[in-house]
């Protein structure tokens, strides 16, 4: 038995959907007549595909059919010809790298003149091709609420007139953290100790796109830090779904594929996901090198001076040199207050304290930490360690 | 592309002045390229008058329709390919620092 028609026409269509949607938008101008067309194809594969077979290029024929249904749709409309005979000439071969269509899709759905929340459900909804319902439901909103956000964020898109275009020059490099922005918060999302994996997945595969599509190493440094973390899901909670440190975890459960990839296209520059994938990295190695990582947040820090920056930086050297000297720096990363009830500030003192030998301060301050800890995963880990030392 | 462009004060300014560009360059720039049509300072909206007509009768009011504390000073209307060159000229106002600036698109049919 071949594989089944529904797995070949769901794998054409993650392949193909977004090309087709990139395209048809930059032709027409029109994202839902994008989407709606795009979505008929692969109805229509979905409906033909079983009977007459696989054609050889199913993203060719989905993009077929697709064009034919907007030049239809266009004509019904009556619409001016220049845009019909675009339509009628379009290649069905992927164009060259430089004029991606895909390219211009995420940067138009990244704008920094949409907020970061119609940002993110414009990607997902068009760039991943997710359906509105799902997104929702991961953004804990209503099915309606989400549809009425996407609506409100094309509206913007053609009445504010977006440009549906790449940014060149000084520009790309102002525009790109908006769409890091994007990628960081749908990989967050999957992240969390709560959160849902696929969402993760999401965020690297459109990263990865995005590597392919551009050269630059602040992408390789983000897609690099994603496949990083992600390599771990599998081994970051015990059998009874708790939360696992570093040093806890299994790591023959550790994705080699994904370690393997990231650390080919590590970049050694000093951007802040450069350097926060090299520390990953550090992490991930037989032997931790604590002074190595200390180094590395040294040069973090010049560039991104923010507290929890600072916070780790502390960490990394109270292992490099002493529990003492990490304390002492935690102290003075705390000033201005930018680390006030953060779990993980109090979790990193208790660590470093009960190093020092001071055991009771440091189940106190882990049973604090467990206090404002967001999720019941990372509070259980908190209070677990707590009672292991009252153990000891 | 039409865009109405709002020159607004803020709560929050830039307080290092020797950034501020001139708004007479930018006044210049702009004319001569044909990226804006008109526009012009408005006096405080203390001498601001409100109207209105409700079942045929007058009713005016003494000041803005609403009190905030940021409020609009001027206003200049662009013309320009798109948001982003938009975004491009009214960076370079000198109030896009000493104050805000709200890009507002014309309606089309």
């Amino acid at each position: 038995m071949g594989t089944p028609v529904d797995v070949v026409v769901a794998a054409a269509s993650r392949e193909s959907h977004t090309r087709i949607v990139a395209t048809l938008i930059r032709v027409t101008g029109d994202w839902d007549l994008a989407e709606d067309c795009a979505q008929e194809a692969l109805a229509l594969a979905l409906e033909r595909w079983p009977a007459e077979g696989v054609p050889n290029n199913p993203g060719g024929w989905l993009m077929t059919v697709a064009r034919n249904r907007a030049i239809d749709a266009l004509r019904r409309a009556n619409l001016e010809r220049r845009k019909l005979s675009e339509l009628a000439s379009l290649p069905l071969d992927p164009p060259a790298p430089a004029h991606d269509d895909r390219l211009r899709l995420i940067f138009t759905c990244c704008h920094p003149a949409l907020s970061l929340e119609a940002r993110v459900a414009l990607t997902l909804r068009t760039v991943a091709g997710m359906p509105a319902a799902d997104i929702a439901r991961a953004f804990l909103v209503t099915e309606s609420t989400m549809t009425r956000r996407l609506t409100r964020a094309k509206d913007k898109i053609a009445q504010a007139r977006i440009p549906y275009r790449v940014p060149s020059g000084p520009a790309l490099n102002e525009r790109l953290p908006s769409v890091f922005a994007v990628l960081y918060l749908l990989f967050s999302r999957g992240y969390d100790a709560d959160g849902e994996p696929a969402f993760a997945d999401e965020a690297i595969r459109l990263t990865r796109l995005l590597a392919q599509l551009m050269s630059d190493s602040e992408v390789d440094g983000l897609l690099a830090l994603f496949l990083l973390q992600h390599s771990r899901r599998a081994a970051r909670r015990d059998a009874d779904g708790n939360l696992l440190t570093l040093a806890e975890q299994d790591r023959a459960r550790w994705d080699l594929d994904a370690i393997t990839e990231a650390l080919r296209i590590l970049p050694s520059t000093d951007g802040p996901y450069a350097l926060q994938a090299s520390i990953a990295a550090c992490h991930v190695a037989e032997k931790t090198d604590w002074t190595r990582i200390a180094a590395l947040y040294d040069r973090l820090a010049t560039v991104v001076p923010s507290p929890v920056v600072l916070l780790n930086r502390a960490v990394a050297y109270g292992y490099a040199q002493s529990p003492a000297t990490g304390l002492a720096m935690l102290e003075s990363a705390r000033v201005g207050g930018g680390l006030d009830g953060y779990p993980l500030a109090l979790a990193a003192e208790a660590d470093m304290t009960a190093r020092a030998g001071d055991r009771w301060r440091a189940v106190s301050l882990y049973e604090q930490a467990a206090a404002v800890a967001p999720s019941p995963a990372e509070q259980r880990a908190l209070l677990r360690r707590a009672t292991e030392l009252s153990r000891n | 592309m039409k865009y109405m462009m709002f020159v607004c004060t803020d709560t929050e300014p830039e307080t290092d002045e020797s950034l501020v560009p001139d708004i007479d360059t930018w006044v210049d720039e702009n004319d001569k390229a044909g990226r804006r049509l008109t526009g012009n300072q408005l006096v405080p909206p203390s001498s601001a008058t409100t109207v209105r007509v409700r079942g045929g009768e007058l009713l005016l009011t003494d000041g803005p329709f609403a009190e905030t504390k940021e409020v609009i000073v001027g206003f200049d209307i662009l013309e320009c390919a798109d948001l982003d060159e938009a975004i491009e000229v009214a960076r370079n106002h000198s109030m896009a620092y000493a104050g805000r600036i709200e890009l507002r698109p014309f309606h089309q049919d």
